[in-house]
């Protein structure tokens, strides 16, 4: 299980996290909304390791993983996986060798059993016979399927996603999030989604969180969300401009 | 004049602030470098891009260079009739000086350039990120090689350039200038020390460091999309071609 208690961040001396508590379930979708700029993709990269809270545990399984030297870290890590917003993939290298990339690293597999997973898995998100293809050849869906397969090479144990619909349009948007819904009961993985596509989110999710202020201000299934009368977070589901959430507070991060 | 004081001391601050980065960078790489496995197929792949993909322009600089040191030495040398000096003198411009210099200029503004562009793109892409998701280390995978490329190659593109250099020079001064081929070669051989060659592979080692490790600094710490990648490149050039130099005088005087 990962939680989140009192987690405190600020850039520059602008509070992006201010006393964050959250709770994820393992092996179901939790996906966190919030506006863009608003500290989503911050408490992602926290969750991972890649930022470190000011003040605060990121608790992994009981491990509280921000005292952790970067050996241990990586060990947490290998149970990870991680879909980037553009993916992310190593523009230098392949589709195939994107993928294969964990598992070249991470395991001691031959040539021929990583190249029967990294076929497994690029079947495993729709995706055939693009393995010799470089990123750059690849539509902005495609990427993110490559990016997918690449997050589940080592089969981990909580997949987290950065923003996976944005820059999609509907239907690729829609063929992610069933991806994303596939993949989630194929692996039993515990998913962890930052969106701010209402549609979607209450799509895909067994949990939503909404985080405003630096806060998690809402939590729960999501019926429960959106029946709550938290004035920010109807502002946000109804997409209204007016409300409590003004048009400041913007941090791109 | 507050203002003045303020602007100098915030430009003391950032320099010392990257200065810092730089040398953390440094300490980081050497700490990868010494932990195993050592990525052979990355350096030799860094060491092709950073030393045999540079060959061609070497070879044309270094010819050329030492061509046109044999033209301008030959003119002074002409006055008070010391021609024969003019091998020793091209000989020793190139491989002090003038080898090891522009060679690692060369070198920047081809691959010191590139490494920050493509460190750089991969920060603004969140590629650098990626690696430490999979629980890969950045510093380890990109830098390590870079830096070890352009430590071992700036002194093989500098002995290529010496030589060329001098060939350049005895091409012109014997061929051109009608300098006694038996005098221009032997005045040279006379002159020219050993030590002379291995300062300056030494010193080339040097810059190979600082230009490898200048690339992969501005370019490991960019942000702001494009154009933050576009000054990280330019910044790499402008920050080791100085720095070559500054760090030029300090290793000549000690040295000879």
């Amino acid at each position: 299980m990962i939680r989140l208690v009192d987690v405190h961040k600020s850039f520059n001396g602008q509070k992006v996290l201010d006393g964050l508590d959250l709770e994820i379930e393992t092996g179901k979708i939790t996906v966190i909304i919030g506006r863009s700029g608003g500290g989503k993709s911050v408490l992602l990269k926290h969750i991972i390791g890649l930022i470190r809270p000011d003040r605060g545990e990121v608790l992994v399984d009981g491990v509280d993983i921000t005292r952790l030297n970067d050996r241990r870290l990586n060990d947490i890590r290998k149970n990870f996986g991680m879909l980037f917003q553009d993916a992310a993939l190593f523009d230098s290298m392949t589709v195939g060798e994107n993928v294969a990339f964990p598992l070249n690293e991470h395991t001691r597999l031959k040539r021929r059993q990583i190249d029967e997973i990294v076929r497994q898995k690029l079947v495993q998100v729709g995706l055939r016979d693009v393995a010799h293809k470089m990123p750059s050849e690849l539509s902005g869906g495609m990427r993110k399927r490559v990016g997918l397969a690449r997050a589940m090479a080592l089969d981990p144990k909580v997949i987290l996603f950065d923003e996976p619909t944005t820059g999609l349009d509907p239907i690729t948007a829609d063929a992610i999030d069933r991806l994303i819904v596939d993949t989630q009961k194929h692996t039993k993985a515990t998913c962890v989604a930052i969106s701010h596509d209402i549609e979607s989110t209450f799509k895909i999710a067994d949990a939503v969180a909404m985080i405003y202020h630096g806060k998690i201000i809402v939590s729960g299934t999501p019926d429960a969300v959106k029946a709550s009368e938290v004035p920010a977070l109807q502002q946000f589901i109804q997409r209204k401009a007016e409300g409590p959430i003004m048009n400041h507070h913007v941090l791109d991060m | 004049m507050i203002k003045f004081i303020e602007t100098v001391g915030r430009g003391l601050i950032r320099f010392v602030e990257e200065f810092g980065l730089v040398m953390f960078l440094f300490l980081a790489a050497l700490v990868w470098m010494l932990r195993p496995p050592l990525r052979l197929r990355a350096v030799f792949k860094q060491m092709e891009f950073v030393g045999v993909d540079s060959l061609l322009v070497v070879i044309l600089m270094g010819t050329f260079t030492g061509g046109v040191l044999a033209f301008q030495a030959y003119h002074g040398f002409r006055l008070f009739g010391a021609e024969g000096l003019v091998g020793s003198t091209v000989a020793l411009g190139m491989t002090r000086e003038l080898g090891p210099v522009l060679t690692s200029l060369m070198v920047t503004g081809r691959a010191g350039s590139a490494m920050a562009a493509e460190l750089g793109t991969m920060r603004v892409t969140e590629q650098i990120d990626a690696l430490y998701t999979m629980a890969c280390n950045p510093i380890k995978y990109l830098v390590v090689p870079r830096i070890i490329a352009g430590v071992l190659m700036l002194p093989v593109l500098t002995i290529i350039a010496d030589f060329v250099g001098i060939i350049g020079g005895y091409l012109v001064g014997v061929g051109l200038l009608e300098i006694n081929s038996g005098i221009y070669v032997a005045k040279m051989i006379e002159i020219v020390e050993l030590d002379d060659i291995f300062n300056g592979l030494i010193k080339s080692a040097c810059f190979g460091l600082i230009l490898s490790l200048v690339g992969c600094y501005k370019g490991f710490y960019t942000s702001g999309g494009a154009e933050g990648v576009g000054k990280a490149t330019t910044q790499a050039v402008v920050v080791a071609s100085v720095s070559i130099f500054i760090s030029d005088y300090f290793l000549t005087a000690a040295m000879f």
